[in-house]
């Protein structure tokens, strides 16, 4: 059981690191110009949302991980 | 650096002490008073005086002021009065026993001063991938840092110790990050979180002598968050906090909705004969981290959370891998 916890720690940590990289690459570049004073407000709104995508997919996987690692032990 | 060694020593002593000693004269307060509360995982009945929060915030208040003495940073004043809120807010709930919407809303009230005070960056910084700038999201992270970091450290007050127990650890992993990071001012100014929680820790260790209550989690946890803002270490933060997030996250999952503990029928969590722990086989009752770790058999309130403490240490090394990857650019 323990190991399975160091394992779900270790595969949390992974999903960070990549997750960060992934957000980096998308929202990093990402800017608009053509809305004159608004064009932060715009570009920011758009980042949140792809942010949220990104967190809810981080969640479903994360749920993946827990029921594949912890198979045996989520039959309560 | 001398000029920055002087103040982290008296501040880191002054926090240790404060606790150490005020916590005694408190618990027989507390005790006269009748503010006790049955201790559930002992066999006696046995009463424990509750909230501890008292002197864990006197001993953050009084260190950071020192330090605001030396270094008059907006950042520690942030941190005196999103914390101090953060434990008026768990002593109401101490005292009253509110809604399950009490406390994400007023903690994420109690972030605001962060944000008026200018105290962060509205960059993130991910290890290995550089930075993003997220300006209009950024203050949303703020708003719910606060809640979730108090909320997650609230969550793990499960058993004798272990939340103090994981915050020493936990925070003297984020001081470390910060010193890795040359950050070395708000690296002092977080080393009294660490202090604080090792002096309350003599107190709350297995048997307690007193409970941190609400007051004191939610101090613990609002401090935390604080820091992992004003150091610009909120990935790092994360990750040190990783076996706690993943007792709030394994919670939510099996119930589905947020609510309050106390408003769950299940029981995660039965003894045994010899009053050992032992994870039960309730549909209804939540997937908690104490749970699981007794999916393996049953064990006793002291080897479960050194359980919880070696998760805490095997998180800790992760967050400072990340420290030392944030230096590195792909």
């Amino acid at each position: 059981m323990k190991s399975g916890l160091y394992g779900f720690l270790f595969g949390m940590w992974g999903l960070i690191i990549i997750g960060g990289g992934i957000m980096v690459v998308l929202l990093g570049p990402f800017s608009i110009q053509q809305f004159g004073d608004f064009h932060w407000i715009i570009s920011s709104g758009i980042k949140v949302t792809i942010s949220l995508i990104l967190v809810v997919i981080w969640i479903l996987i994360l749920s993946k991980l827990k029921n594949y690692i912890f198979k045996k032990e989520l039959k309560f | 650096m001398i000029e920055l060694i002087i103040p982290a020593i008296i501040s880191c002593i002054l926090a240790f002490f404060v606790v150490y000693f005020i916590t005694p004269p408190l618990i027989k307060i507390l005790v006269k008073k009748n503010y006790t509360v049955k201790d559930m995982n002992k066999k006696e009945n046995v009463m424990v005086a509750r909230p501890g929060g008292i002197s864990i915030i006197l001993g953050i208040v009084v260190s950071e002021l020192v330090l605001y003495g030396f270094f008059q940073l907006n950042e520690i004043l942030a941190i005196i009065i999103t914390t101090t809120a953060a434990f008026v807010i768990g002593y109401v709930d101490d005292r009253k026993v509110m809604g399950g919407w009490f406390k994400p809303v007023t903690l994420a009230i109690a972030a605001l001063p962060i944000i008026f005070l200018g105290a962060y960056s509205s960059d993130l910084a991910f290890p290995l991938f550089g930075d993003v700038q997220i300006p209009l999201l950024y203050l949303g992270l703020i708003i719910f840092m606060i809640p979730i970091t108090g909320n997650t450290i609230n969550s793990i007050d499960v058993l004798n110790g272990v939340a103090s127990g994981f915050m020493v650890i936990a925070s003297f992993t984020l001081s470390i990050c910060l010193f890795i990071l040359q950050n070395y001012e708000i690296a002092i100014v977080s080393l009294p979180l660490g202090f604080v929680s090792l002096a309350f820790y003599k107190y709350h260790k297995i048997p307690s002598k007193i409970f941190p209550g609400d007051s004191g989690a939610l101090t613990f946890g609002a401090m935390y968050g604080v820091i992992a803002i004003i150091g610009g270490v909120e990935i790092i933060a994360a990750i040190a906090l990783l076996p706690a997030v993943i007792n709030s996250f394994l919670f939510l999952s099996s119930v589905k909705r947020v609510v309050e503990h106390r408003q769950i029928k299940g029981k995660p969590v039965e003894f045994t004969s010899d009053f050992k722990l032992k994870a039960t086989n309730d549909k209804t009752a939540p997937v908690t981290l104490v749970r699981l770790i007794l999916a393996g058999g049953p064990l006793t309130e002291k080897q479960v959370g050194f359980a919880i403490f070696k998760l805490a240490i095997f998180s800790g090394i992760l967050a400072i891998i990340t420290a030392f990857m944030m230096g590195v650019s792909l």
